[in-house]
């Protein structure tokens, strides 16, 4: 749409292009300043030929190009908009917009007037703007206007113009860059007033933005005219310089237009204006776009790198690391002004290089309001220097040196009561757990020594006040005020009703009584209202007091005011009441005196009659007497003293009863009522104290004051809290409030063990270093009904008599203390308060209260009060008590019910409470990606938590299922099973109770321990993971052996040679450390005595089902019991077996074998002959370990045992006698003895070598214990303690387990603590590291873990404890055995299996007597205690035996001879008895000494005993080192409980159902048949045995010989093989095993029978004795 | 067989321990096994070995095992995913087999081929004494500190109380299959495309692959 207008236009331009480059020509040529200052940019090209243009277009009319302009200018932008909606640009109309733009500039130039710009600038916003039609047209309209007054004006500049041509090209750039000088001056610009300000801001930082939102006509106009990127303040300053001289001739020029112009109307010119600037936004990117539109045109221009740099200086701003001078800095006409000099603190600066510092000032004088930074000394305005010259920490002492060693702290072991042991031996009364809640929430002092005057007035005040509330509260004057009222009405309705006259008997009576009834209750209410009105007046003195006290002392101490709030009364009707009271009280009176009156006459009269009469006989009497006195003169000084007598004892005359007189009551009453009540008409005064007034200022007060206040500050105030009078915790420590209050707010959680005896709170104040107890506040113990939630803060009040006085304000306790000068009003003030806590029991997680029940503690009967409703209030059952409030009634106002009421109504609200907890890990619930909830019933999650924790049932349970149906319930059966019983007490499995709870608690032990161990197993230590040769110790001749892998390869090669175990001996360890192996090949391949070496350790890690195998060696046994006779033919004679010399040596004696059952795998060696078989055969038995579980801790605690079972073989021969052909033979076994060995010694000791005494029973049916070869008389003497068979056996594990090493090393890594003293446990480590090293394999114990896993000092086990009376014979040798005996009936339950092999543990002997379990060191210690009460030198031997390994014996003195006893067996060996079971000594304990064996050898029969003498013994305490005085850990007597027949026939009984049900349940082929007549007799034997055994072993052999005759004859043609087994009781389980192991059941004849008899014999102490007597019949 | 809804799933473990490069050694043979959860099962396949004796060539630096893995596992839980155990032995100058190098490694968790290089360390010796005379000590005795089970390397607990040096590397392929992943729930990467996969040198590139097609 290119008008003819616009090619005009283009014409125009392109003309004017040339002239412009012409004049550009010539400018150049004389090197004007614009030159320099716009170089070779393309926009200075534009805005100097714009500038140039003005002379060119001056001569055209201004206005007519600028309305053409306009139009082409319109149409454009309308084109523009079209274009825009189209999208289309053709280039040809692109081309025409180009010269739009310039025309503009030109026009601009043209226009010079300052307005046009505006004008132009206003046109060519509308394109940017894009505005719509409607604008434009506005825009346009406005134009015209403009247009209208630009062209007068125009035409009045024109006359101007021709006289400033020259200067005019240049005009208006000094408009703009020096309005500021022109603002007061030059009327035409006023105009631009504002935005000239404004657009010199800008130009002058350059690096600021222009604002193109609010461009003013002046910046549109400059940027045409100046270049942008120019520094306009360098231009200014520059152009200043060098055209200063043009400038005043410009300013000259201006100034005459100034003059000129001011003749028009600037006004008019302002208004026009006004809106247009503000109207102008945004209008200059048009002008930009268009600029650039136009540089699009130009080709590119190299820029030189110094120009650039030129260009770029203005846009970075370095700035000088010059000085700035002082003046610059500071305002004008201000000297610097230093403070110092002055004598003012300043402080020092902080040290800053000056350069740096010069740079900032630079920096900050650029910036706006840069003054504000400098200080008056013209520097910038710092801070000191915040280091501090020298270190403020304290510095660093060594303690241990510097201290002196009086004030040097040491460690103390915390103090053992005797109650934690009382506790757990009362395990028979459950224990729970029970929470004692103290909350000790504040304290007030009502006296204080610190209090001044004015408290002491004040809390008097107070307390005042607080009672006037108490007895508001309680209003008891107007109760009875309320009462008197009405019974003075029903008194007087009664009398209206019946009048005077009729008055019945009974009603009179009725009458008389409410008038008493009235008369009472008016003299309380009198005494209330006195009291009320005492306490008000007495209220209102102190205050009185107080403020005259303040007055005069012109401070004020407490924030007490009393306030009287005057209540009025309507003074008629009050006056009405109180006349109306007066009246009634008055007629009342007089009635009353009326009735007194009148009794009072009564009375009077009556005795006034009676005292005539006694006067009339006085009278008589007298004249009697006087007759008589007449008569007989001696009697008359008998008779004169006579009548003296009863005129003093007579009557005297009664004084007449005076009537009150109505006025005197009148008087009276108003007297009183004056007294006591309010006068009519008075405001009814209401006390309010508050405590809002103001404390003086510390200043304020006087000196003392300030040094009392400085005492109060120092004060703290604390509370112990002490429980059964031991101090169990106490408040951390507040400082006294000046009000003298102190809130402790703090609640103590009380675990208790105890019953609860008394619970005291001991104020004490700490005055900085010391701390004096103020008071003792005794709390009563709560009702076990008082829980947490439902217990009120009570106010305990507590005084002390201690005496302080001060020198300051002050007024001291137990100081008399006066008001008044002349002290008339002396008090003796003490320290008191009130202390407010709140004691209650707690309430569980489950809202389960941890109170105890009433009977167990004693303090719960204290008192009278107890309140209704907290036994209510647990169970929470609040709608209950709603229900029951409804029923019963209960007045709602009734202040007694208010806590009742309180608690419904809590409860009928809801009890919205804003949770008073804060969220420790906030984001938690984000962060889950599965509820709580989803993961609790995710059966598969449970699964694999549980076996995470390591919950036995699930630690090594495989494969979990990957999807949660897969798990079944079953699961978690066995282990929800588990936790159930944990809690109820299987007494099917225990058979007492007492047994249960001491299974719990041994569980709950083990529990604890396993526990630990868990802990412990997960810290290793390097040689855990790490083999490492130890380095080899040149100095000393040992070296020592650690397995190798490489080396184990070699000796596994070597066990491959010889399959026989070979013993590696010293000499080929020593070879083979040495790493030749050259020996070897030396060595016979099958040497004749080959020696067992060691092999190689597996860890059980990677074993599995099979992999393990028990080997079991058995060589030979001795002195096997012999068959008595052949075919069991009735009645042989006792001796016969004896006689038969030579039957024995033609008829075969026994056929032993050996059946070694493991596991219920039964493996059997090859028969042999004799009574002394040699076998030498291995078995090998199959192990399985536990949930297949290889681990050490499972391997440890496997309790199977290893049953080596003698038997004899008996071949009997079947139905000869009937075929008589091929005589069939069946072979029998008869069982003759046992030897038990637990899986776990076998594991621990790694293998098990030695004769062992065979458990042979007490009877053995049809066989003879004699020994078959009599005349071997040298060991007759050494035989004769210890009869019975031996077998030698080696047992050990294939592959070699590594064995469980004691944890104690670990436990002692983890450092068990300990109540012994350091030293001593320092000592005793020393000791025990000495003997293993200089006696390696001899055991040596001198601390052992206590049952709380505590170490103690091994001969506090030893002390003298007293044996069951019961047991107790007369004989001393008895005693012993008896002893002996009964301690060898406690079952033995080794450690090893309890703990999982963890520790060795040692229970006390009451514990142990509790637990009724223990190893062997219980064992041994309760029997040397034992030993030691009866009066008898024991000691306890630390050693090896076998099969136990390490064990404990008991090592006694008689008669010059040492037995040694086996305290799990009760049996006791020689000093040299050969098969004494004891292999090592390696140390003897005793209640004060422990001995290390430092003799060569350790075998009993080779060392001495006598640990007197100083060589062979090393004694732990000795002259260095003295026995500090330990005491006993044991108690100091034992307590036993008697025997309970009746349990033990009830468990015999089931015991006998058991093992006959189990004996059936093994034989399922075959029927099996009880003959009751045998059973019946065997029970009959089983008491007599008992007694045989209690007796004494050798003499009861006879007895046993007699009882099995007796059988035989009464079961004559059967043949009978049994025998008695005797145990001790523990469980079922062992007794069943062990019956199963004799494997009298597995006899296969058809006509057999059985004969079972179970006795058990009651110890005291729950202990049992078990007999069990087994008998196979066979029919003959 | 091939249910729907299987309850375990099968990770299929081919490759083999190509080499090692341990530059002061010779003459070394390596031992593996694998060290797997509660929830794991090997179903076929070794779960350990002993690769023959190798020495170096003339040319190459380095010691050439080739010895193939193949093993098959099956689980219900990722927790316990195998690991790799390598320890490599060989004989000291007086010929005394000593360890000379422990080193384990996850199997990869993607299918597909793998490279894994294991770095290898051995337990130091605690004495100082033998630290210093290290050459005496093997000379007299022939040994260093094992660690009693090589399995100790797979598993982090009780590691603190040990010291070790580095020794040197390892090169393990890894040919990864699996099973039932994902339908248990398991989305242990891009499985389903592993045949396409090309056989990349390093599992890396081919997983970016994936994703960015």
């Amino acid at each position: 749409m290119a008008s003819p207008g616009a090619s005009a236009i283009r014409d125009k331009l392109r003309k004017q292009r040339r002239t412009l480059q012409e004049t550009f020509v010539k400018l150049k040529h004389e090197g004007d300043d614009e030159q320099a200052l716009v170089p070779s940019s393309g926009l200075s090209e534009e805005s100097q030929h714009s500038t140039m243009n003005e002379t060119q277009s001056s001569e055209d009319d201004p206005g007519e190009t600028l309305k053409r302009t306009l139009r082409a200018q319109r149409q454009m932008r309308r084109k523009k908009l079209l274009e825009k909606l189209s999208a289309q640009n053709s280039p040809v109309e692109d081309i025409e917009e180009i010269p739009s733009v310039p025309l503009h500039s030109e026009d601009e130039g043209t226009g010079k007037i300052s307005k046009v710009p505006s004008l132009t600038s206003l046109a060519s916003k509308a394109p940017k703007s894009r505005a719509s039609q409607q604008s434009d047209r506005f825009v346009t309209r406005r134009l015209e206007e403009k247009l209208k007054a630009a062209r007068s004006q125009g035409e009045s500049l024109r006359l101007q113009e021709a006289s400033v041509v020259a200067a005019g090209r240049r005009r208006d750039r000094p408009k703009v860059t020096r309005s500021d000088r022109e603002v007061d001056s030059d009327a035409d610009s006023s105009q631009f007033l504002p935005q000239a300000a404004s657009t010199r801001v800008k130009f002058r930082g350059p690096t600021e933005p222009v604002e193109r939102n609010r461009v003013t006509a002046d910046e549109a106009y400059n940027f045409f005219t100046i270049n942008f990127e120019v520094q306009p303040e360098e231009k200014t300053s520059k152009k200043s310089r060098k055209s200063s001289k043009e400038r005043k001739r410009e300013e000259a020029q201006v100034q005459e237009e100034e003059d000129e112009e001011r003749s028009q109307d600037p006004s008019q010119d302002h208004d026009e204006d006004e809106p247009l600037v503000q109207d102008e936004d945004g209008n200059v990117f048009v002008l930009e776009q268009t600029s650039k539109d136009f540089l699009e045109v130009k080709s590119a221009e190299y820029i030189g790198l110094r120009a650039f740099a030129v260009r770029h200086r203005p846009l970075i701003f370095t700035p000088s690391s010059r000085t700035v001078p002082t003046s610059a800095k500071l305002p004008e006409n201000m000297t610097p002004r230093y403070l110092e000099d002055e004598g003012l603190y300043v402080g020092e600066r902080l040290t800053v290089s000056p350069s740096n510092e010069n740079i900032l000032e630079n920096r900050i004088l650029r910036m706006e309001e840069g003054a504000k930074w400098f200080g008056d000394d013209g520097r910038i305005i710092s801070l000191p220097d915040p280091i501090k010259e020298s270190s403020s920490r304290p510095p660093l002492f060594h303690m241990e040196d510097d201290l002196d060693p009086a004030l040097q702290t040491f460690y103390m072991k915390p103090l053992q009561s005797k109650h934690t042991n009382l506790s757990i031996c009362a395990a028979d009364a459950v224990l729970g757990d029970y929470q004692l809640d103290v909350d000790v929430s504040g304290l007030i002092f009502s006296h204080h020594p610190l209090f001044s005057r004015e408290h002491v007035l004040a809390s008097r005040l107070a307390q005042l006040y607080d009672q006037y509330l108490n007895r508001q509260r309680n209003n008891l004057t107007e109760h009875l005020t309320d009462k008197l009222n009405g019974l003075r009405n029903t008194m007087r309705n009664m009398l209206e009703i019946h009048s005077e006259q009729n008055l019945s008997q009974a009603l009179q009576q009725r009458i008389v009584e409410y008038s008493m009834e009235v008369k009472n209750t008016r003299e309380l209410r009198d005494g209330e209202q006195e009291k009320d009105r005492t306490l008000l007046k007495s209220l209102v003195k102190v205050w009185k007091e107080l403020k005259a006290l303040r007055e005069h002392q012109r401070f004020i101490n407490t924030p007490y005011k009393l306030f009287l709030r005057r209540e009025t009364v309507d003074r008629e009707s009050d006056e009405r009441e109180y006349e109306k009271d007066i009246l009634s009280e008055v007629w009342e009176l007089e009635a009353e005196a009326e009735v007194d009156y009148q009794t009072k006459l009564s009375e009077y009269k009556k005795q006034l009659d009676e005292w005539k009469a006694w006067r009339k006989k006085q009278k008589s009497k007298k004249k009697k007497r006087k007759k008589k006195a007449q008569d007989e003169t001696e009697e008359d000084d008998q008779e004169a003293s006579e009548p003296e007598g009863p005129p003093d004892e007579g009557p005297s005359k009664p004084d007449t009863p005076e009537k009150l007189e109505l006025d005197t009551i009148v008087k009276q009453v108003r007297e009183k009522a004056a007294r006591i009540r309010r006068k009519p008409g008075e405001a009814i005064l209401i006390p309010e104290l508050t405590a809002s007034g103001n404390v003086s200022e510390g200043e304020l007060c006087p000196r003392g004051e300030v040094a009392r206040r400085h005492e109060v500050a120092r004060r703290f105030i604390f509370v112990k809290i002490l429980y059964n009078d031991k101090e169990v915790s106490q408040t951390n420590s507040f400082p006294l409030n000046p009000d003298f209050r102190v809130h402790f707010g703090q609640i103590f959680n009380l675990r208790i063990v105890n019953c609860p005896r008394s619970i005291t709170l001991q104020v004490f104040e700490d005055l900085g270093s010391l701390y004096t107890m103020l008071a003792e506040v005794y709390v009563p113990v709560p009702p076990s009904s008082v829980l947490a939630g439902n217990s009120s803060i009570e106010e305990f009040e507590f005084s002390s008599n201690q005496r302080e006085m001060f020198d300051h304000e002050g007024v001291g306790s137990g100081v008399p203390l006066s008001f008044t000068g002349d002290a008339s009003d002396n008090v003796i003030l003490l320290t008191s308060g009130k202390l407010s806590c709140c004691v209650s029991w707690g309430v569980g997680e489950d809202n389960v209260p941890l109170a105890p029940p009433l009977s167990q503690h004693p303090g719960a009967h204290h008192g009278g009060q107890y309140d209704a409703v907290s036994p209510l209030a647990p169970s929470g059952n609040v709608k209950k008590i709603g229900e029951w409030a409804m029923q019963s009634r209960l007045d709602p106002n009734d202040p007694v019910n208010a806590s009742v009421m309180q608690m419904l109504k809590v409860a009928s609200s809801g009890q919205v409470s804003a949770p008073d907890f804060f969220r420790l890990e906030q984001l938690q619930e984000e962060f889950n990606f599965a509820s709580d909830e989803e993961l609790a019933r995710s059966r598969r999650f449970r699964l694999l938590a549980l076996r995470s924790q390591e919950v036995p049932e699930f630690r090594n349970y495989k494969y979990v299922p990957s999807r949660e149906r897969e798990v079944s319930e079953k699961v978690f059966q066995g282990y929800e099973k588990r936790l159930k019983e944990g809690e109820m007490i299987d007494t099917k499995e225990h058979l007492d109770f007492h047994r249960a709870l001491v299974a719990k608690y041994l569980q709950k032990i083990r529990e604890a321990v396993i526990h630990r161990f868990l802990l412990a197993s997960h810290h290793f230590l390097l040689s855990d993971m790490v083999i490492e040769e130890e380095m080899p110790c040149f100095g000393g001749a040992r070296l020592r052996r650690v397995p190798d892998r490489h080396l184990r390869d070699s000796t596994e090669f070597l066990e491959m040679r010889s399959p026989k175990l070979l013993k590696m001996t010293g000499r080929a360890e020593m070879l083979k450390i040495l790493g030749l192996n050259l020996f070897h090949l030396a060595e016979p391949k099958r040497p004749l005595r080959p020696q067992r070496k060691e092999r190689k350790k597996v860890t059980a890690q990677n074993l599995s089902d099979g992999d393990i195998k028990l080997l079991v060696n058995i060589l030979r046994a001795y002195d096997i019991p012999v068959r008595r006779s052949q075919g069991g033919k009735a009645g042989p004679s006792p001796q016969g077996a004896i006689q038969g010399s030579d039957w024995l040596v033609n008829h075969v004696q026994v056929r032993p074998f050996v059946e070694v059952s493991f596991q219920r795998n039964v493996f059997q060696t090859t028969t042999a002959d004799g009574p002394n078989p040699c076998w030498n055969e291995e078995l090998q038995l199959p192990f399985r370990a536990p949930n297949d579980d290889y681990s050490v801790a499972s391997l440890q605690s496997v309790k199977d045992e290893v049953f080596i079972n003698i038997f004899d073989e008996v071949v009997r021969e079947m139905g000869a006698r009937e075929n008589g052909e091929s005589p069939q033979t069946r072979v029998e076994k008869h069982w003759l003895g046992s030897v038990k060995i637990p899986f776990s010694t076998i594991y621990s000791q790694s293998r098990i070598e030695g004769t062992f005494k065979v458990k042979t029973p007490a009877v053995l049916l049809g066989y003879s214990k004699e020994r078959s070869q009599p005349n071997a008389g040298v060991y007759e003497s050494v035989h004769s303690l210890c009869q019975g068979a031996f077998i030698t056996l080696f047992i050990t594990i294939e592959p070699l387990l590594q064995p469980g090493e004691s944890i104690r090393e670990k436990i002692k890594e983890l450092k068990f603590d300990s109540q012994e003293d350091e030293r001593l446990l320092q000592a005793a480590e020393r000791f025990e590291r000495a003997a293993a090293e200089g006696f390696p394999g001899r055991p040596c114990a001198t601390t052992a873990v206590d049952l709380n896993g505590k170490t103690v000092f091994i001969t506090r086990y030893i002390r003298p404890l007293n044996p069951p009376p019961e047991i107790m014979s007369d004989q001393p040798q008895e005693d012993a055995i008896q002893v002996a005996r009964f301690v060898s009936l406690i079952p033995s339950l080794p450690d090893k299996v309890s703990f999982s092999g963890i520790c060795d543990l040692w229970s006390t002997c009451d514990q142990f007597l509790m637990l009724l379990a223990g190893d062997e060191e219980e064992h041994a210690v309760l029997l040397c205690n034992y030993f030691l009460f009866l009066g008898k030198k024991a000691w306890l031997i630390i050693g090896t035996a076998v099969p136990e390994g390490l064990s404990a014996y008991v090592l006694t003195l008689e008669q010059g001879r040492y037995l040694i006893w086996n305290p799990s067996s009760g049996q006791y060996y020689g000093q040299y008895d050969t098969f004494c079971p004891l292999q090592a000594v390696g140390c003897l304990v005793n209640a004060d000494n422990v001995w290390l064996n430092i003799q060569e050898h350790v075998s009993p029969m080779r060392i001495s005993f006598d640990v007197s003498r100083g060589v062979g013994w090393r004694p732990f305490f000795n002259r260095f080192f003295t026995h500090p005085g330990l005491s006993s850990v044991q108690p100091e007597e034992l307590v036993y409980r008697g025997s309970d027949k009746t349990a033990a026939v009830e468990l015999q009984e089931r015991m006998e159902k058991l093992l006959r049900d189990k004996v059936m349940e093994w034989r399922p082929q075959r029927p099996t048949r009880w003959n009751r007549y045998c059973s019946s007799a065997l029970k009959h034997f089983l008491p007599s045995l008992e007694q045989c055994a209690v007796a004494l072993g050798s003499g009861a052999h006879d007895l046993a010989e007699g009882h099995r005759h007796e059988l035989e004859n009464l079961l004559g043609d059967n043949r009978i093989s049994g025998f008695p087994l005797h145990m001790a009781f523990s469980e079922m389980g062992p007794i069943v095993e062990a019956v199963h192991s004799t494997g009298v059941h597995t006899i296969q004849t058809s006509n057999v029978e059985f004969a079972l008899a179970v006795y058990v014999h009651p110890y005291p102490n729950n202990v049992l004795s078990v007999w069990v007597y087994l008998a196979s019949l066979v029919r003959s | 067989m091939a249910t729907s809804n299987p309850s375990v799933f099968l990770l299929s473990v081919n490759g083999q321990i190509e080499g090692a490069n341990f530059p002061c050694y010779d003459d070394l043979y390596c031992k593996y096994c694998f060290v797997y959860g509660q929830d794991w099962m090997p179903t076929t396949g070794l779960e350990e070995g002993i690769t023959q004796i190798t020495c170096k060539g003339r040319q190459s630096q380095k010691l050439i095992w080739n010895f193939p893995l193949d093993i098959t596992f099956k689980s219900t839980n990722p927790s316990g995913w195998p690991q790799l155990v390598l320890s490599v032995y060989g004989p000291d100058v007086f010929g005394n087999d000593v360890v000379r190098g422990y080193g384990a490694i996850h199997i990869p968790l993607t299918p597909g081929k793998h490279k894994r290089t294991l770095p290898m360390f051995v337990p130091e010796p605690t004495w100082r004494l033998q630290k210093f005379t290290r050459l005496v000590d093997s000379w007299l005795w022939g040994r260093r500190p094992e660690y009693t089970d090589p399995k100790v390397v797979a598993q982090g607990e009780g590691r603190e109380v040990t010291r070790v040096c580095s020794q040197g590397f390892v090169t393990v392929i890894f040919n990864i299959i699996m099973k039932d992943m994902k339908k248990l729930g398991y989305d242990s990467g891009p499985s389903t495309s592993s045949n396409a996969q090309p056989c990349g040198t390093a599992s890396g590139w081919s997983t970016e692959e994936q994703t960015n097609l």
